[in-house]
């Protein structure tokens, strides 16, 4: 007899259809990991040598006869980098030879003397030997990203300094090291001294802004739109405006940046306040659409348990509602504040995109944020800036991915089971 | 205070013309008459209901509707679904004025202030007229607060003494406590809903309420915890008046001292529950108690 539980041909056909979509999904989840791995990969590969940085051993002789004036930081630092350099190699001269050595030591080299000296006066009249920074032609060609095989003309380093570079490996007077500057200045025209630190604490400053901001004033919009707000025309105007403000195209919000904070308040340009603003401006229809929904998704039994007890309005709200929306509002904010991280649009319009060497203190100091100090620096001609660019692209991942745990610790703090 | 409602019925007139009275002595029922029949009306009430009408928009959900509320009372409201049992309840607290179209005209009066009036605020009503819910909805919050809630924010109680005092009580008084004493931090939503219903009760009795409202609190439980909520209502009678809407005819039979009767938005009959459910005088009424639809 035929088994009644055998699967009918029907059945069999449900089967596969059901096998084939499995397999649809997972080829396309499996897709789009190999993207972002070779997306990481890329980014990773070109960008951990910026970390290390190239350093030459250089013995310096603090002599007197430099620091005969009453101010020492009118002394010669550059000649003084330049002898010690003719110290290790005596037998270089000639001009062209000498400019030759002195120049695969960063011109920072001086500047790490005369800091030296400045600290500590007493180094005058000793010898010391002194690791300094070497230039960021030696630094590629040690990170292997310059191309060798090529006539000599064509080359930045020269055959002449290439043995001299041998000669200082062979002496052990030429190391990779942890690259601090990276971490500790702000941005500058030499690729060996240029730093993050300017253009993150840019972005901290900025983001500082908007979210003061933007989180009150979402929430706060959202509250009124779901709870309180009469249903009448002007709220349905309200509602579909701040829809579509959702779908405008940032650069816009520059744009209205740059009429009313610069042109008309009167701010400075190119400052955290004004990119917060503008930014402000950028992640509110986000924070309040997120927000709106959150707020609905709170069951209305909880509402009327509430008001049935004889709660207040806004009893209800601030002691009910808002502590179950919270976890929502606050996935919709870090989401809106990891878009206005990675924002460059907008603040391209306010001015945010100039060369700015200093480290900001202020919100009305002028400053870089990261995206456009990727920006800037993927457009530097320096070879050795695109390895910067991979490296600031990895701290902006740091920063979203830290935001993220932040955002996923603060949501499993939030969350009331029922 | 004690007054039997039987006593009551009989002491005041009903809104029965002669001739209904007439038709009811033969086997045959009224039919006809809209107006409600019985006894609504009763001596010394808690609260009264005249020509109550609520509408939903233009919406019609309660026709013309009077009834009292007496004391220590257990009143129970039937009805086919639909008919405007919640929307009623809902009037007796102001529970409908968070629906935008709700509109409710008549008069209603809490111990003989009028509470749609509008120098009178809904917190301190909500307070003496009390809510229980169809599905058990406590506070994602701990036992414990889920109970010290209302106390609180009515601000009657100045010491945690004080409040751990109303809490046992509250808690003792839904027959919760034994359950419950040993773990009052434990979540409220951690309950079964049983015990979640009974702690909405003790939530609502913590204000010291006067009326307590039910809508089909056990339409939600299981049969043995629809039984110790009926106790419980039993008990309570005895300090609060109830209003409970159930679709459970035994159980109106079971807990209520007076019926009433409702079809389609209109207050059909009201009665002593023994004889709404033995000898209705309107036949919609018995059409309903016979099971002929409902
Ligand atoms: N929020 C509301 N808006 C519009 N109509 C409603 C609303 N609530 C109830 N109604 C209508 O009012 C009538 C009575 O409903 P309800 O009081 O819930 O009935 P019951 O509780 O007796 O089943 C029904 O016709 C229902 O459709
Ligand atoms: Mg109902």
């Amino acid at each position: 007899m035929k088994n009644p539980l055998e699967p009918t041909p029907q059945v069999c056909k449900r089967y596969r259809t059901e096998k084939a979509f499995k397999r649809l999904g997972l080829s396309a989840i499996v897709m789009s990991l190999c993207f972002v791995f070779f997306l990481f990969y890329t980014i990773i590969a070109d960008g951990y040598s910026a970390f290390t940085q190239t350093y030459i051993q250089i013995e310096v002789s603090f002599d007197e006869t430099f620091f005969r004036g009453a101010n020492i930081s009118n002394a010669n630092f550059p000649a003084l980098v330049k002898r010690s350099m003719g110290k290790i190699f005596p037998g270089v001269t000639g001009r062209k030879d000498t400019k030759m050595l002195s120049s695969i030591v960063s011109p920072a080299a001086a500047y790490t003397l005369q800091n030296l000296v400045e600290t500590n006066p007493k180094l005058i009249g000793t010898t010391k030997f002194i690791w300094v920074l070497a230039d960021d032609d030696v630094d590629m060609f040690f990170k292997g990203k310059t191309v060798t095989n090529v006539a000599e003309s064509n080359r930045r380093l020269k055959d002449k300094q290439l043995t001299w570079l041998d000669q200082l490996v062979s002496e052990g007077k030429l190391e990779r090291r942890f690259n601090k500057t990276f971490f500790t200045s702000g941005d500058s025209r030499e690729p060996e001294l240029a730093g993050i630190l300017g253009a993150a604490t840019g972005s901290l400053l900025t983001l500082f802004i908007t979210l003061s901001l933007s989180f009150p004033i979402g929430v706060a919009t959202a509250v009124y739109l779901e709870e309180f707000a009469p249903a009448n025309h002007w709220t349905d105007i309200i509602e579909v405006n701040i829809n579509n403000l959702a779908a405008v195209p940032s650069i816009i919000f520059g744009l209205l940046g740059l009429a009313i904070f610069i042109n008309f308040w009167g701010l400075p340009r190119s400052t955290p306040i004004v990119g917060g603003l503008v930014l402000t401006l950028m992640t509110l229809p986000t924070i309040i659409i997120a927000s709106r929904a959150s707020l609905k998704s709170v069951p209305p039994s909880i509402r009327e348990a509430a008001l049935g007890i004889g709660a207040s309005k806004l009893q209800t709200i601030t002691h009910h509602v808002l502590p179950l929306a919270l976890p929502g509002m606050l996935t919709g904010t870090i989401i809106g504040m990891a878009q206005a991280l990675g924002e460059t649009a907008p603040l391209l319009m306010i001015g945010m995109v100039a060369f700015i060497a200093d480290v900001p203190g202020t919100f009305t100091d002028p400053s870089a944020v990261l995206p456009v100090q990727i920006y800037l620096w993927a457009d530097s001609p320096e070879r050795a800036f695109s390895e910067k660019t991979s490296a600031a692209i990895m701290i902006l991942l740091a920063f979203l991915i830290a935001m993220n745990s932040i955002a996923v610790f603060l949501r499993k703090r939030f969350e009331t089971k029922w | 205070m004690q007054r039997t409602v039987e006593h009551a019925s009989s002491a005041f007139p009903t809104l029965l013309d002669s001739d209904a009275v007439a038709t009811q002595s033969g086997s045959s029922k009224i039919a006809t008459i809209r107006e409600t029949v019985g006894t609504p009306f009763v001596d010394n009430p808690r609260m009264t209901c005249r020509g109550v009408e609520v509408y939903y928009g233009e919406k019609r959900a309660i026709n013309n509707l009077s009834i009292d509320i007496a004391n220590n009372e257990v009143l129970a409201m039937i009805g086919p679904s639909g008919c405007g049992k919640s929307t009623f309840l809902r009037c007796l607290n102001r529970m409908n004025d968070t629906i935008a179209s709700c509109t409710v005209k008549g008069n209603i009066q809490l111990d003989g202030t009028d509470i749609y009036h509008p120098s009178v605020d809904v917190v301190p009503l909500r307070a003496k007229v009390g809510m229980v819910f169809q599905k058990p909805n406590p506070f994602p919050k701990s036992i414990y607060d889920n109970v010290a809630y209302g106390p609180k924010i009515h601000g009657l109680t100045s010491t945690k003494i004080e409040l751990d005092e109303i809490i046992e009580t509250s808690l003792m008084k839904a027959g919760l406590w034994d359950e419950v004493k040993d773990r009052l931090q434990d979540p409220g939503t951690g309950l079964s809903g049983g015990q979640q219903q009974r702690l909405c009760i003790a939530r609502a009795i913590a204000v010291s309420p006067e009326v307590i409202l039910m809508d089909e609190p056990c339409s939600a439980l299981d049969p043995i915890a629809t039984a110790k909520i009926e106790e419980l209502i039993a008990e309570l009678r005895t300090q609060f008046s109830i209003v409970i809407v159930t679709h459970a005819m035994q159980q109106a039979a079971r807990v209520s001292q007076r019926t009433a009767y409702f079809h389609l938005g209109d207050l059909i009959e009201v009665g002593a529950t023994e004889k709404v459910f033995t000898n209705p005088l309107h036949q919609l009424t018995e059409d309903y108690i016979t099971g002929r639809f409902g």
